[in-house]
């Protein structure tokens, strides 16, 4: 098993004769231990070139590096100084261009009536959560069913030929249909139906409707995943005899869904906007609430209450899929052959 | 009796016919390597014998059982191939320990604990025994590509095909996976190398077949196709390569 003899197959000239059984492998002769001696081994015929003088001296940082450190802390600390500075004055530039043109005093009446804001906020935020049940819910069977509908249109065999139209034929059709209109007839036009245990909550109409609406959506973000992995993942996982299944559930959906992270957060942020287009069908979350109140005040401050709330659950959802989008990137361009 | 039996076995791609009718042997415990320029069909005949690809025409027999045959499974068939890819194909999101155990324990039902063990005892035998819980990202090509033959043979088939698994390699990383290589056949492992490691298929192979255009043109002894070549083709493809080297 073992081979003594030490050289690189690589280097022997073809079809001349060859002093004696080259390729040793530091692999077989070492025999276990480490793949770093074997490394060591092919690279020791470059002389001078090995990372050992790096490990011979104590590392001391230079004057230089000591010089360049302090420049670059000093750089970043203007730039900081910078940034701050001329956001200052943009923000006072705005708001004095703002509340000084005519119209100003009327537009703080109406919209920015802390009284109204303040009587409003109780009833906008319970009916805000309404809307995050009802988001909350919508994306777990969203997920599920844009999956599926992904699969479904990745099979092969004929005998699923149907599902697969059906399937085409889903995506088409919902990715077209206007979400408002969705809702309105999943909404009204169900009930209507009056068919034997169809729902006739406005809440479960409404996520129904998100639901079909956007799992289109997401079954289009995950078919693009899946196609991104490397046809060369797949031959790899066949031929280790994994079924399409196997491959599918083992190898090429992880790596599917890593990738469409950022643009499902995406589809999702919306889908937290769009949650107050079931507000038609009358159940009382955040918009119907300030709609209520708008009405009955005559001041259209209640809004604003329902927009800020939902500004502050998708600006944090944002700025995580910008993190995990400049994540990917970063992996992307850091290494890996992959 | 052989091992694996290609007979008139053709392929085309589109109008194209990249295999014309190879036949081709293969006895137990033997190693034949596949040479030829660029484009004569090397890959494609691997493919085909894992069934990866579909025949045109022509059929190839493992055990003497047709695999070519529309009826057989070719999970079944795959079960009993192992097979190395030049851009070594591991995947990125498992460790290399699954890497690993991932067809013998999903395919061959092996238990988890068992898998880990065999799959420890190999990357032990060969040099890797502190890559185990790594990501292919963070190993070496030589590495990965030594990773990527034990899981082809974790599963202990009866046939391994090997694809230029060294071409995308260092020529200091070349050394490590030949050895590998050379360690299996000392262990009677069976054995279809396609290369352009001459120097190594001269070295290793106990058959050398020179594929042109599809045709497998000449094969032989190694010593017979290297020293003494009989086709002008094969002679004017080792020329070639010679000079290549000596640029
Ligand atoms: N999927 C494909 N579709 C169309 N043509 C293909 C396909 N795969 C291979 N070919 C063609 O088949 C021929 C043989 O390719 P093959 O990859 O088998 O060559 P090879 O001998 O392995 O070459 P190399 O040494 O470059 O790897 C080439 O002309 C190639 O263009
Ligand atoms: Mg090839």
């Amino acid at each position: 098993m073992t081979d003594d003899e030490a050289g690189s197959p690589a280097a022997a000239p073809v079809p001349a004769p060859h002093a004696g059984g080259e390729a040793g492998s530091p692999a077989s002769s070492t025999d276990g231990r480490a793949g770093a001696s074997a490394r060591t081994d092919g690279a020791s015929p470059l002389p001078g070139q090995g990372e050992a003088g790096a490990s011979a001296a104590e590392w001391v940082k230079s004057e230089r590096q000591v010089r360049r450190e302090a420049e670059l802390r000093a750089r970043s600390r203007r730039s900081a100084t910078v940034a701050t500075a001329s956001t200052v004055l943009a923000a006072v530039v705005l708001v004095v261009a703002v509340t000084a043109s005519p119209g100003w005093p009327r537009v703080q009446e109406t919209f920015l009536n802390p009284g109204a804001f303040a009587e409003a906020l109780p009833d906008v935020l319970r009916g805000f959560l309404l809307n995050i049940k009802i988001f909350l819910i919508a994306e777990v069977l969203i997920l599920i069913l844009g999956l599926l509908v992904a699969l479904v249109r990745g099979l092969r065999s004929p005998v699923f030929f149907p599902l697969r139209a059906l399937a085409v034929l889903y995506t088409d059709v919902f990715r077209g249909v206007p979400v408002i209109l969705l809702v309105y007839l999943v909404g009204f036009g169900v009930p209507a139906l009056q068919l034997q245990g169809a729902p006739s909550d406005p809440v479960t109409l409404g996520i129904i409707a998100l639901v079909l609406s956007y799992g289109s959506y997401v079954a289009e973000v995950f078919r693009s995943g899946i196609e991104s992995v490397h046809p060369s993942q797949r031959a790899a996982a066949r031929s280790l005899a994994l079924t399409h299944g196997q491959t599918m559930r083992h190898v090429v959906l992880p790596q599917a869904v890593r990738r469409v992270v950022p643009p499902l957060l995406n589809d999702f942020a919306s889908l937290q906007k769009d949650s107050a287009l079931v507000a038609v069908l009358g159940p009382l979350e955040s918009l119907r609430q300030a709609q209520i109140h708008a009405a009955s005040s005559f001041n259209y401050t209640p809004y604003l209450t329902s927009a800020l709330l939902f500004i502050a659950l998708t600006v944090p959802m944002a700025r995580f899929t910008d993190h995990l989008a400049a994540r990917t990137a970063r992996r992307r361009t850091g290494g890996g052959t992959i | 009796m052989s091992l694996l039996t290609i007979d008139g076995v053709w392929k085309q791609y589109h109008d194209h016919s990249v295999l014309r009718g190879i036949d081709l042997e293969v006895a137990p415990h033997e190693v034949v390597c596949l040479i030829g320029a660029s484009g004569s069909g090397k890959s494609t005949l691997l493919r085909c014998v894992n069934l990866l690809e579909t025949i045109d025409d022509g059929a190839i027999f493992l055990d003497d059982a047709e695999i070519t045959d529309v009826r057989a499974d070719p999970d079944e068939v795959r079960k009993r191939i192992g097979m190395v890819f030049q851009s070594y194909n591991l995947f990125p999101h498992m460790t290399v320990l699954d890497n690993i155990t991932l067809a013998p324990r999903r395919v061959h039902g092996v238990r988890p604990r068992e898998a880990e063990e065999q799959a420890r005892e190999l990357l032990d035998r060969f040099g890797l025994s502190d890559k185990a819980g790594e990501y292919p990202d963070r190993l070496s090509g030589g590495q990965q590509q030594r990773v990527a033959v034990i899981r082809a043979v974790a599963t202990q088939p009866r046939l391994l095909l090997l694809d230029e698994v060294t071409s995308a390699l260092d020529p200091a990383l070349v050394t490590e996976v030949l050895g590998v290589i050379r360690e299996l056949k000392d262990a009677g492992m069976t054995m279809i190398l396609a290369t352009h490691e001459m120097g190594f298929a001269r070295d290793i192979a106990d058959t050398v077949c020179f594929l042109d255009g599809g045709v497998l043109l000449e094969r032989g002894s190694p010593e017979q196709i290297f020293t003494a070549p009989e086709h002008p083709r094969t002679r004017e493809f080792l020329q070639r390569i010679l000079e290549a080297r000596r640029m």
